[in-house]
């Protein structure tokens, strides 16, 4: 015991007076290991505690804090208890002891077991004894630990203290200027905040102090080891302010002032420069997203205090500085300004009432003063801008428009810019037209009427397609919110229009016929652009419908284009009307049965051939009609379209005609079957079954699959008709895509791919092409649901490359079908079995056979091969071609020497994305590929010339050190192309010869 | 261009540019001939950077369509430019490079006569002189620096 307590004074006599720093830890070890207490430490630090000397007292207080900050864990309540009334004592002491007494009452707080009521008056001494601003940085965060220390354990306590501790914080925070200390301190009044303390009377006081650093001001000195970045203190500091609504009523003003002494002071400089003069886009939103923030927070605060004092004044400060630029005679500054007005308009109702009401009227006046097309418009745009930033603050009120007032001078303006003659200004005034009639409750009946007329006249006179477009566009906003007025006013207009005859019908005059059939062209888009609302679909369908009954007829004559027009009207109906019973039966039970019967009606009287023949009979018309059918199937009303395809099937199976309007078509037809004399006008009428049966949702099913399976088989290896065979193939193929798994369909594959096989290997068989696309369809089919039997087929194709009988190239050109989307059938909108990747799987698992079969093959029949094989990496993803290329490189360089200009063609575009980043291969290959394509710049196809122009250039960016060797053969081989006769050639050389001088000169590359 | 809106941003006067050329049905036919009319020459020297500003001649207005006549039969080629201001020093290296552009697009039958718009340079003249020497801007091309300055006025600035 007398040892220890000797031990314990021979290390406060060589840490306090010999000033060994490293004596601290010993004596903590000490104590630790229980050599001597804590206490016993005390009393052999007396004489140095009584000291006079203010710097021996210091060493001696520091020693002891130095021990606790080891072993604070290990203290009894007790000990804990002496301690601080001993440090709370010493804080009176000298002002040098004072940082060592922080320190160790730092540690202290830490201790777990802290007697009740010790923490409060601990803090009560700091407070009171210390001023903590005059002390050192370190003190500082000694002291804002402790405080954070005390909080997490003693929550309670501290509360119980009341407004005071914040009194205290607040005294002891004020004026601090450290980050570091003021991260502290953000996270104590943080906390004072979040967890409920009571602030009492010293909100305010709380508020100043925190809020006095707002903005935060601060950038980190260039080697900051602090690494506190200027975001940390703005989210701390915006914690606290943002903390409670305590707050709120001194944050308002503060932050106003902010932003308001920027606009006053400034005026336009600091907020406006921001808009005005930035190039940054980000900057200017941020701002004006600033101002629509703080307009809608002075629109609330209004609600609340029912003063409109701050929101109008704040508005009045932007109007002054804003409205002037709206009146100036050159319309400069017209935009910046307005959109800091629209941003403040679309904050809330009142902003924009108060905002409008000031602007309006002088943008109105100024549109009528103005004689300029151009200023018009740019004051036509701004108006429109202005009805959508309100239109966007008015969803939920149901309040009148904003715009009630201006209603009879803006219909006014519109209407007047619409008979201008100036396009631009015409396609503005429809935008805002449109905007008009979205604000609910705005306009009147009588101003739709009026502007339903103003758009028929532009539709039925403008030349102009981007008018036409942006009018039909506009009548298209109409009719969904006015459909009875769309019904009763366009429509009919319309539709009588298109029914004039053109004049002087004997002259005939080119011109004139010309521009007849331009109104009729934009008549009929118009009709498609407002139907989307069932009832006006109703409407419109008929017109349409009315249009191929008369063509085909011969009543009113109307060409073969106009007649595929309509049908593209019809399809673009059917994708964009809602998706309603009503809109489902008027496609299905109306539109539908109307075309299969005049199509059928047209086939008839093909085969009679009197007179003129039906428009109705040409192919490009049969096949606009199929995508009329197809969309409808896929997507309308699925009752109704498994209908649809019940009632086609049985047409075409059965004869059934009986669903069929204008019903006089001779009984027990037979459409499937091989017709007489092989005719083919009632045969290629399968595609329109294949429309129906092929896009139905795959939950719907198809009756008599297994009968119509066969029929289609049958037909598509018999028929010599090329649409026929082939939409035979792809409504079979369509169909086995969809079949569910299992044996039936296993077999039905199995029996299809035999009959096929016997009759591409039979020499004397006269139907090779028909067996042909349809192994094609159905390996589609199957490749693209990932089917087993699939393999089979493939080998097939490969094996038919080296066919000499299909006739040159049918096989490699069956590959770019096979990897290319189809339109009709078999893809996602039909809703086809489509798995993702089928491409790259198809490849990777058939490059390998592919350059085999290459190698193996006879020279003759190599290109072939590359043929195949430029077909099917041209449809992979680039991606996927960047990292197979270089595998495949000397069969493409390969490829690039036949004489197949499609060969060509195709190589060269999967070659061009790799060039853009070419891999080592590439480069060790450079020789072999620069000849290449030096060679094709001679190709008959300018196609191919162009393609091996702009690889040409793509290859002037290799690396410097490759391709500068060439750099005098290319400029000499480039001269030549210059002088082509294609001017596209021309422009591909001209770029590529400047890419090529660039490069090695001094300036260029 | 010719209705240019202007902006005036600070000093030069900026100049609308004009919209890519339409493609038309005859020039993607393989059997047509399509002759090299004025508007191709002036797409060939519309985008040549100026040397001083970031902007293009077409943006400055110092070529204009209107002052490029080509003859595709007789191989002529006649360009004038106008310098922004009468005493635009660099005069002679805007010619200089408009005709070495011309050079490097257009196939060597062509015979290509660039100058000065009339009445709108101090030393015109002279700057034409220059630019109708063929020695001279043989000799000029071979100077590196000179070489340099035409080479980063003809680069895409694009790329």
């Amino acid at each position: 015991m007398a040892a220890d307590s000797t031990l314990a004074l021979s290390l406060v006599e060589e840490f306090v007076s010999g000033l060994q720093d490293s004596k601290a830890k010993d004596a903590a070890k000490g104590v630790k290991d229980g050599k001597f207490t804590v206490l016993q430490l005390v009393e052999a630090l007396g004489s140095s505690l009584t000291s006079s000397q203010p710097h021996t007292r210091a060493r001696g207080v520091l020693l002891l804090s130095e021990v606790l900050q080891e072993c604070y864990r290990d203290l009894t309540e007790r000990e804990v208890e002496v301690l601080i009334a001993f440090y709370e004592n010493r804080l009176k002491d000298h002002y040098v002891v004072t940082p060592p007494v922080l320190k160790g009452l730092k540690e202290l707080t830490k201790c777990t077991n802290l007697p009740p009521g010790s923490a409060v008056s601990m803090l009560r001494s700091v407070f009171q004894d210390i001023h903590v601003q005059s002390l050192m940085l370190s003190e500082r965060a000694c002291v804002y630990s402790m405080l954070i220390n005390i909080m997490e354990t003693r929550e309670a306590e501290l509360k119980g203290l009341g407004a005071d501790f914040v009194f205290g914080f607040v005294q002891s925070m004020d004026g601090e200027r450290d980050p570091r200390n003021l991260l502290l301190a953000f996270q104590i009044a943080k906390n004072l905040i979040h967890r409920g303390y009571e602030l009492g009377k010293f909100t305010e006081e709380l508020f100043e102090v925190t809020s006095c650093y707002f903005p935060i001001d601060f950038s980190p000195p260039p080697n900051d080891p602090h690494g506190i970045t200027r975001e940390e203190l703005v989210q701390a500091l915006r914690a606290v302010l943002t903390g409670t609504p305590n707050f709120a009523e001194f944050l308002l003003p503060l932050l106003i002032e902010k932003l308001d002494s920027d606009v006053q002071s400034a005026k336009l400089d600091s907020l406006q420069t921001l808009v005005f003069q930035t190039s940054s886009e980000r900057i200017e939103s941020a701002g004006l997203a600033a101002l629509t923030a703080l307009t809608s927070c002075l629109s609330r605060s209004v609600l609340s205090s029912d003063s409109e004092d701050s929101l109008s004044t704040f508005l009045d400060f932007i109007l002054t500085d804003c409205k002037h630029h709206l009146c100036e005679p050159d319309l400069k500054l017209v935009w910046p300004s307005a959109k800091l007005l629209q941003a403040a308009c679309s904050a809330s109702t009142s902003a924009s009432h108060i905002i409008t009401a000031a602007v309006m009227p002088s943008l109105l006046e100024q549109y009528n003063n103005r004689a300029q097309c151009s200023h018009r418009r740019t004051l036509l745009e701004v108006v429109q801008r202005f009805i959508h930033s309100v239109k966007n603050c008015q969803s939920s009120d149901n309040d009148e428009s904003v715009f009630l007032a201006f209603r009879e001078s803006l219909c006014g303006v519109v209407f007047s810019a619409l008979s201008e003659n100036n396009s631009s200004l015409q396609i503005t005034a429809t935008s805002v037209l449109t905007s008009l009639a979205q604000q609910a409750g705005l306009l009147l009946e009588s101003d739709i009427e009026l502007a339903l007329d103003h758009l028929t006249r532009l539709l039925l006179i403008e030349e102009d397609d981007r008018v036409s477009l942006a009018v039909a566009e506009c009548a298209g906003a109409l009719a969904q919110l006015h459909p009875a007025l769309v019904i009763s006013k366009l429509i009919p207009r319309l539709k009588n229009e298109m029914y004039t005859e053109p004049m002087n019908q004997d002259q005939g005059e080119a011109s004139e016929l010309h521009s007849h059939h331009a109104v009729r062209q934009r008549c009929l888009s118009a009709l498609a652009a407002v139907s989307i609302q069932p009832s006006v679909v109703q409407e419109s369908t008929p017109v349409l419908l009315e249009v191929l009954r008369s063509a085909h007829t011969g009543d009113v004559s109307f060409s073969v284009d106009e007649v595929v027009l309509t049908c593209r009207s019809l399809q673009r109906i059917a994708e964009q009307v809602q998706d309603t019973e009503e809109a489902g039966r008027c496609f299905h039970n109306i539109i539908i049965p109307h075309l299969l019967s005049l199509a059928l009606q047209a086939a008839l009287q093909g085969e009679g051939s009197s007179g003129t023949p039906s428009p109705l009979v040409e192919e490009v018309v049969l096949s606009a009609m199929v995508p009329v059918i197809s969309t409808s199937c896929s997507r309308l009303q699925p009752t109704l379209a498994g209908q649809t395809a019940s009632r086609a099937v049985s047409l075409f199976l059965d004869g059934d005609v009986s669903f069929l309007p204008d019903n006089s078509f001779p009984s027990h037809m037979q459409l499937l079957k091989k017709q007489e004399g092989d005719s083919w006008s009632l045969s290629r009428l399968v595609c329109l079954l294949m429309g129906s049966v092929c896009s139905l949702p795959r939950s719907v099913e198809v009756p008599q699959i297994d009968k119509l399976l066969s029929a289609l088989e049958e037909m598509s290896c018999t028929c010599s008709h090329p649409l026929s065979y082939t939409s035979a193939a792809k409504c079979f193929a369509g169909l086995v895509n969809k079949k569910p798994q299992g044996d039936s369909l296993d077999s039905l594959i199995q029996r299809t791919v035999k009959r096929v096989c016997s009759e591409l290997d039979s020499p004397s068989s006269s139907v090779h092409t028909q067996a042909f696309t349809l192994m094609i369809w159905v390996s589609k089919a199957l490749l693209l649901r990932y089917h087993p039997l699939f393999t089979t087929l493939t080998d097939k194709l490969f094996s038919l490359l080296d066919d000499a009988g299909l006739g040159p190239m049918a096989a490699a050109d069956g590959f770019s079908l096979l990897m290319s989307d189809s339109t009709d059938v078999l893809n996602r909108a039909c809703h086809a079995d489509v798995r993702i990747m089928y491409r790259q799987r198809f490849f990777s698992e058939n490059k390998a056979k592919l350059v085999q079969g290459f190698n193996a093959a006879p020279q003759e029949k190599k290109p072939n091969y590359l043929k195949a094989l430029s077909n099917i990496v041209n449809k992979l993803p680039k991606q996927v071609q960047v990292t197979e290329l270089p595998a495949l490189l000397s069969l493409l360089l390969e490829a690039l020497s036949g004489p197949d200009q499609d060969i060509h063609l195709t190589t060269l575009s999967c070659l061009e994305p790799v060039l853009v980043n070419p891999p080592q291969v590439l480069i060790q290959q450079l020789e072999a590929l620069v000849n290449r394509l030096l060679a094709l710049l001679c190709s008959p196809a300018m196609s191919v010339r162009i393609a091996s122009l702009s690889c040409i250039s793509a290859l002037s960016y290799f690396p410097v050190h490759e391709v500068l060797p060439f750099r005098a053969r290319v400029l000499r081989a480039l001269a030549k192309p210059l002088d082509d006769k294609k001017r596209l050639v021309r422009r591909e050389a001209v770029q590529a010869r400047a890419q090529w001088f660039l490069l090695g000169s001094p300036g260029g590359r | 261009m010719s209705e240019g809106t202007r902006l005036e941003n600070a000093n030069p006067v900026i100049f609308q540019r004009s919209g890519d050329r339409v493609q038309t049905a005859s020039e993607e036919d393989e059997d047509v001939h399509d002759p090299i009319d004025d508007r191709e020459i002036f797409d060939l020297i519309r985008s040549i950077n100026d040397p001083e500003h970031p902007l293009s001649l077409e943006e400055l207005n110092v070529v204009e369509q209107v002052r490029v006549k080509v003859n595709d039969a007789e191989s002529t080629v006649g360009i004038e430019f106008t310098p922004t201001i009468p005493h635009c020093s660099m005069a002679t290296l805007i010619g200089l490079s408009i005709k070495v552009k011309l050079l490097r697009s257009l196939p060597d039958r062509f015979k290509i006569d660039v100058c000065i718009t009339p009445g709108t340079h101090a030393s015109e003249e002279a700057v034409n002189k220059q630019l109708a020497d063929k020695e001279r801007v043989a000799a000029a091309l071979e100077n590196a620096s000179l070489l340099e300055v035409v080479n980063q006025c003809l680069s895409t600035r694009s790329i």
